[in-house]
């Protein structure tokens, strides 16, 4: 797993780009956090167009992000979703709470 | 039925394993000839299953996994994962939707991604004894 950060204005966008799973899922979460602290965005967009795969430690990954943006009275999209991972999000249900959008591929 | 082909792997609970297992699963079916969805859901739902071996089974050790796989002629894939560990208390409990031991780095969706990935997913678990997932999802038959 590796991210990629930009930042622009309030808005905050972290790349995703490989596999994330549970592996890799902490050093990710760790990394978004600190990058969160630093910035202090308004709107965090998780970026998802360079997954390969992702399951269940994916969706602790966006809700964990979800909530510290919550704490900074922020919000969170997550972006370009691949079908695989969406699959995954959908079974989730985490779409009640958190704007979703697809990649289009 | 009679089985077509089958594989078996043995593997220590390390987290770097999980790309290994839920590969060499997709790497099997592929003679099947299935979708890249169809792979990816083969992949997804291993990849659950591993990964609750090395989280839950075996929380503060390594212990041994063993994936076993097998192809029926009606084009039916089978994969068991099977572990040593704690077990499981209240399987049905287990498998409902956002049931989790794990804390906030878990969802608790596991089960339930297993179940809607797959044709049929069986749980057996004794506590302090192990666990074993039986998953099995029909390819469809290409033109
Ligand atoms: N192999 C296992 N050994 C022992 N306990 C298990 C095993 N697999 C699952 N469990 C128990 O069943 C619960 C539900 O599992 P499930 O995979 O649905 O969710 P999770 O692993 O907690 O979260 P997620 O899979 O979303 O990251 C776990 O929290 C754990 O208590
Ligand atoms: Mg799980």
């Amino acid at each position: 797993m590796k991210i990629i950060t930009d930042i622009s204005g309030g808005r905050m966008t972290v790349r995703l780009i490989g596999e994330l799973d549970h592996h890799g899922a902490r050093q990710t979460m760790l990394e978004i956090i600190d990058r969160i602290d630093m910035n202090l965005p308004r709107t965090l967009v998780l970026d998802m167009s360079g997954l390969t795969f992702m399951d269940s430690s994916g969706i602790a990954v966006v809700l964990k992000s979800y909530k510290s943006m919550k704490e900074l009275g922020g919000r969170m999209l997550v972006a370009n979703v691949p079908k695989q991972a969406m699959k995954v999000l959908d079974a989730s249900g985490v779409q009640r709470i958190i704007t979703i959008s697809a990649l289009h591929e | 039925m009679k089985e077509k082909n089958s594989f078996k792997m043995e593997f220590p609970s390390k987290s770097v394993n999980e790309a290994f297992a839920r590969s060499a699963a997709a790497c099997f079916t592929a003679q099947l000839d299935p979708t890249l969805d169809e792979l990816g859901d083969i992949k997804t739902a291993v990849s659950e299953a591993v990964t609750n071996c090395i989280v839950h089974a075996y929380p503060d050790s390594l212990g041994k996994i063993c994936l076993k796989a097998r192809i029926f002629p009606d084009n039916t894939v089978e994969i068991k994962i099977k572990d040593w560990g704690r077990g499981i208390d209240d399987v049905a409990k287990a498998r409902e939707p956002m049931y989790t031991t794990g804390g906030d780095e878990r969802s608790g969706m596991g089960f339930t991604i297993m179940e809607s990935f797959t044709d049929t997913l069986k749980v057996v678990s004794k506590p302090g004894k192990g666990t074993l997932v039986t998953m099995r999802r029909k390819i469809a038959v290409k033109e």
